[in-house]
């Protein structure tokens, strides 16, 4: 009964369809015409009716989200705080009464990691709980398996999570950095005078869609630029690959002379071999700085951080970010994973993913609350441009093209596991699904246009 | 008064270099430093004034004023230019870094520290400016230790490369190409294709030209010959990885028949004992003595896989002898369960903070480090593999095995307790995947799924060796780990990994019983 403005609404589908069926006499048509006008008349009393009944029960009808975040298998190491966070937020909006009034109710459900599974759930999230939005997702397997689900149902999906960029779905909002927020400055920055003005670059990345087109987008970025082609390596390894011996060693012939930056797309548990490797062979941060992509304060409080100490990560916001929400906010994650009695409680910290999750179920209530409805057309319209003070500071969600306006920090590794920022963005950087450099002739609206279209057109 | 001569001073000066704006600021902030030492003032004076001019637009005044700087520079000049600095707008901040840095290089050359003393030659070698030359060679005279003076001779002679003095750029090229400086390298290079170019008819490129041609090819005949040693280490030290890993599983599945799938997590286990016996120390015992707990884990983890094999053992595997499939199911539903238990035990707050004495590597060539952990990993591969066949060959338990293996029922027959000695079998392959879990953290990391990233190799060099043979296993791992090394540098790690595979593929369709296949008739 929880969806009763949608079943009038088929009521009344069913009435004009059985309308076209009308007999062939004209008697009949005349006859069947009145039926029908009656019919519809007491669909819709009765829709209004309805309409009624569940405005009344509103204060008592909590609203359903889903969190599909991995909560066993190789990605729970990183996709636990998500859930973690999103429920903090909605704990935080509830304790204020709430989304018009009604109460959010969590649905979640854990797809283990296993990329097929997250379809299913995602399936069943929509259909079987027909929750209003769902926040989730980490990697980007797991996001192009659900997307499908979520076009074909017409879903709402907030994805927390820098990714590769060349996608524009109208049911998912991206809060996470696209490639021009992330990688892209992060090498604008090596390159520039105060970044140390490194000429050769070693792209070295897992071997999956997320390092591999960001790592085309930085190679067409770095020709663009004039870095010869002599000065770009790009190599790759396997999923878990713990052997870093042979790729530390041609770094090093690599970076030989000085004047050369590793950028790492590496992902998940092998980072620890590596950084191991390159400092057990005498690599310093000075000789070659590994700039990261997928590092963050949350994996590091996992690693032993002496070998990581002096390198650089590019990300849109850091736990150290010296704003008065942020110390707000780290303080009231810290409070709520002791309260509940979360892994290491008040051991946690916070990092970019975490607070894209954070702002994006924020994001989601400022714009329910100016729909005035949790209807999914009606919320996306409502994101387009909607603001919000989050902890790194106000972010905007773009007009048209799903992504977030963000400012963008490269920060230098601490022993601590923390980040001291070093650079930072003018202001908020505006997101491009389509990079200027691989796809210059693409954009991707939803306002003028229907989501991915030709710039040349 | 001294002081108000300092202040007209700094007007004018601020003037002169325009900075008029800060003006005020500075003299009040002089007012409020330096009022105790009035020879400090005028220092500070003086510091300013060579500040501004590096500040200044035109190069010449730019370079005279940095190496007046950094001529006279020790710690008291370090400390005056940060207090200079403290309120300087943002060009001369950029301006004077890398004079703040070259000090801080210099002084940093008489460190105690070797491993500072290192990284401020190499430093001011990649600094590129000449006033280091000097201070460099002197500080080579005094270094006792080998690397270190080799990185600070290889750092002067890459700055007089650029300098103007063709006599001593040559010599600078001889040196370096005797040093076989691998970071030379794109300089010499660089340098040789500029003099190649156009004003080289003159006889004193031609001094420069000559030795810099012999250095390029001093150092590139040396790079092949020190990558063929890297390779070949690489090669020893992947073996011995695999190795270790699959030693406990030859026993268990080689000599015993069980496919263990949770083989994996009982290294898991030993790697999690590792972790235990780390945190355990750093709680309870005083830190001079933390960096043993490395060499308290060794036995732990041994003991700790051993007590879980025999746990397992008789829960679940005695059940199955017989059954592989069955076994294999069992032990892969096992291997789920301790999964999601070190999950939730331990959470994924963990990492095994090498010991200080298995951190960096020892240089044996210029270029060519040896990193301390993998050292280690060798030796004690080496050290499982000698006590394996003691434990085998010379002692009773292994002569048992032995026969057990050979012929169950015969042994059963002249009194062997047979389900014994299978219980010990197997909780002493269980020990020595503790222990190749235990060396493990050393390269890798402490993670719930850390089993899995290993058992296919491991299975892989048991099978392709002969199973039931551990000379098998040995060679095997040699060979398996020695081709991925020569293969990955010209086909990258996913390529290489897949051409093993499909060789290994190969192999056992040649020699489907592996390389030391078990002769005659295997009684079972």
């Amino acid at each position: 009964m929880g969806e009763n403005p949608t079943d009038s609404a088929s009521v009344k589908m069913t009435a004009t369809v059985s309308s076209d069926d009308a007999g062939s006499s004209r008697r009949d048509f005349l006859a069947q015409g009145a039926r029908i006008t009656a019919g519809v008349g007491v669909a819709a009393l009765l829709g209004n009716l309805g309409n009624w009944a569940l405005s009344y029960a509103a204060d008592k009808e909590p609203i359903k989200i889903g969190i599909l975040h991995s909560l066993s298998g190789t990605m729970a190491i990183s996709e636990v705080s998500l859930r973690d966070t999103v429920l903090m937020a909605v704990e935080e909006i509830n304790a204020k009464g709430g989304v018009l009034g009604r109460q959010i109710k969590p649905v979640i459900v854990d797809p283990a990691s296993n990329w097929d599974l997250f379809a299913e759930k995602a399936k069943q999230l929509l259909l079987q709980d027909k929750v209003a939005v769902v926040f989730g997702c980490w990697t980007s397997v797991s996001r192009k398996s659900v997307l499908p689900v979520f076009e074909k149902n017409n879903g709402l999906l907030f994805y927390p999570v820098q990714y590769e960029g060349e996608e524009c779905s109208r049911n998912v909002f991206y809060t996470g950095a696209a490639v021009n927020q992330q990688a892209v400055p992060a090498v604008e920055y090596l390159m520039s005078k105060e970044g140390g003005g490194f000429k050769k670059f070693y792209l070295l990345g897992t071997d999956y869609v997320y390092p591999r087109t960001t790592n085309k987008i930085l190679r067409a970025m770095l020709l663009a630029k004039k870095v010869p082609e002599a000065s770009i390596m790009e190599e790759y390894t396997p999923f878990h690959h713990q052997d870093y011996q042979t790729i530390v060693g041609k770094i090093k012939k690599f970076s030989a002379g000085g004047g050369a930056a590793v950028i790492s797309t590496i992902n998940g548990d092998s980072n620890v071999p590596f950084y191991k490797e390159f400092a057990n062979q005498g690599l310093r941060a000075e000789d070659a700085p590994i700039i990261a992509f997928s590092v963050a304060e949350d994996e590091l409080r996992g690693m032993d951080t002496s070998a990581l100490a002096g390198h650089l990560a590019a990300w849109n916001y850091y736990q150290s970010v010296e704003t008065p929400q942020n110390k707000q906010f780290v303080a009231n994650f810290k409070a709520y994973c002791k309260k509940n009695n979360l892994p290491d409680g008040d051991k946690r910290v916070t990092d970019d993913p975490i607070e894209a999750a954070y702002f994006g179920v924020h994001i989601w209530k400022q714009a329910v609350e100016k729909a005035g409805s949790i209807d999914v057309d009606k919320v996306r319209k409502a994101v387009y441009g909607q603001k919000f003070l989050a902890p790194g500071g106000e972010i905007m969600m773009d007009p048209g093209n799903q992504h977030t306006h963000k400012p963008v920090l490269i920060g230098e590794i601490l022993k601590n596991g923390q980040f001291k920022i070093v650079s930072r963005s003018k202001g908020l950087v505006k997101p491009e699904p389509w990079s200027e450099y691989t796809s210059p002739d693409k954009g991707c609206d939803w306002i003028t246009h229907q989501g991915t279209y030709s710039k040349k057109g | 008064m001294a002081l108000s001569r300092v202040r007209t001073g700094i007007v004018a000066l601020i003037f002169a270099v325009g900075l008029c704006q800060s003006f005020s600021v500075q003299a009040t902030d002089l007012d409020t430093v330096n009022f105790s030492s009035v020879a400090s003032a005028t220092e500070l004076e003086d510091m300013r004034a060579r500040v501004a001019r590096l500040a200044g637009e035109d190069a010449a005044v730019q370079q005279q004023a940095l190496r007046a700087l950094v001529e006279v520079g020790d710690v008291a000049t370090l400390d005056r230019l940060e207090q200079v600095l403290e309120n300087a707008d943002r060009a001369t901040r950029v301006a004077v870094k890398p004079i703040k840095t070259l000090l801080k290089n210099k002084l940093s050359l008489t460190s105690n520290d070797e491993a500072v003393r290192r990284a401020a030659a190499s430093d001011l070698g990649a600094s590129g400016q000449a006033v280091a030359v000097p201070w460099l060679e002197a500080a080579a005279a005094r270094e006792p230790q080998y690397w270190v003076r080799y990185a600070m001779e290889e750092s002067a002679a890459l700055l007089s490369l650029v300098g103007e003095d063709p006599v001593a750029r040559a010599a600078a090229a001889r040196t370096l190409g005797e040093l076989k400086s691998q970071n030379a390298l794109p300089a010499l290079k660089e340098l040789a294709q500029q003099l190649s170019g156009g004003a080289g008819a003159l006889n004193a490129n031609n001094l420069v030209r000559s030795a810099v041609t012999t250095a390029i090819e001093r150092i590139e005949v040396w790079s092949v010959w020190a990558g063929v040693f890297e390779t070949l280490f690489r090669a020893v030290s992947l073996s011995s990885i695999l190795l270790i890993m699959s030693l406990g599983l030859a026993i268990v599945f080689g000599l015993m028949g069980v496919i263990n799938m949770a083989h994996g997590e009982l290294m898991m286990v030993g790697a999690y004992a590792t972790f235990m016996t780390q945190e355990l120390f750093r709680a309870y015992l005083p830190p001079s003595i933390f960096d043993a707990y490395f060499l308290a884990s060794l036995p732990i983890a041994f003991l700790v896989a051993g007590a879980f094999g025999l746990f397992l053992e008789a829960t679940v595997i005695r059940f199955l002898y017989g059954h592989p499939l069955e076994t294999m199911l069992a032990t892969w539903g096992v291997s789920l369960v301790l999964i999601q238990l070190a999950r939730v035990l331990f959470g994924d707050l963990t990492a095994v903070t090498a010991p200080a004495w298995l951190r960096g590597g020892a240089q044996m060539l210029a270029g060519v480090y040896l990193p301390y952990n993998r050292l280690f990993i060798i030796v004690l591969s080496i050290v499982c593999v000698v006590g394996i066949y003691t434990v085998l060959f010379c002692s009773n338990l292994g002569l048992r095995v032995r026969a057990v293996t050979q012929n169950r029922n015969m042994s059963a027959c002249l009194g062997i307790p047979t389900r014994t000695v299978d219980a010990y079998t197997f909780a002493f392959g269980s020990g020595l995947a503790g222990l190749a879990g235990c060396a493990l953290t050393l390269v890798g990391n402490v993670e719930p799924g850390l089993g899995q990233n290993y058992i296919v190799d491991s299975f892989m060099v048991v099978v392709t060796g002969g199973v039931g043979k551990l000379a098998g296993t040995i060679v095997a791992a040699l060979g398996i780990g020695s081709l991925n090394k020569f293969l990955e540098p010209s086909f990258g790690a996913v390529y290489g990994k897949v051409l093993i595979l499909g060789l290994v593929l190969l192999f056992l369709q040649l020699r489907p019983s592996g390389l030391f296949a078990v002769k005659g008739r295997h009684a079972d």
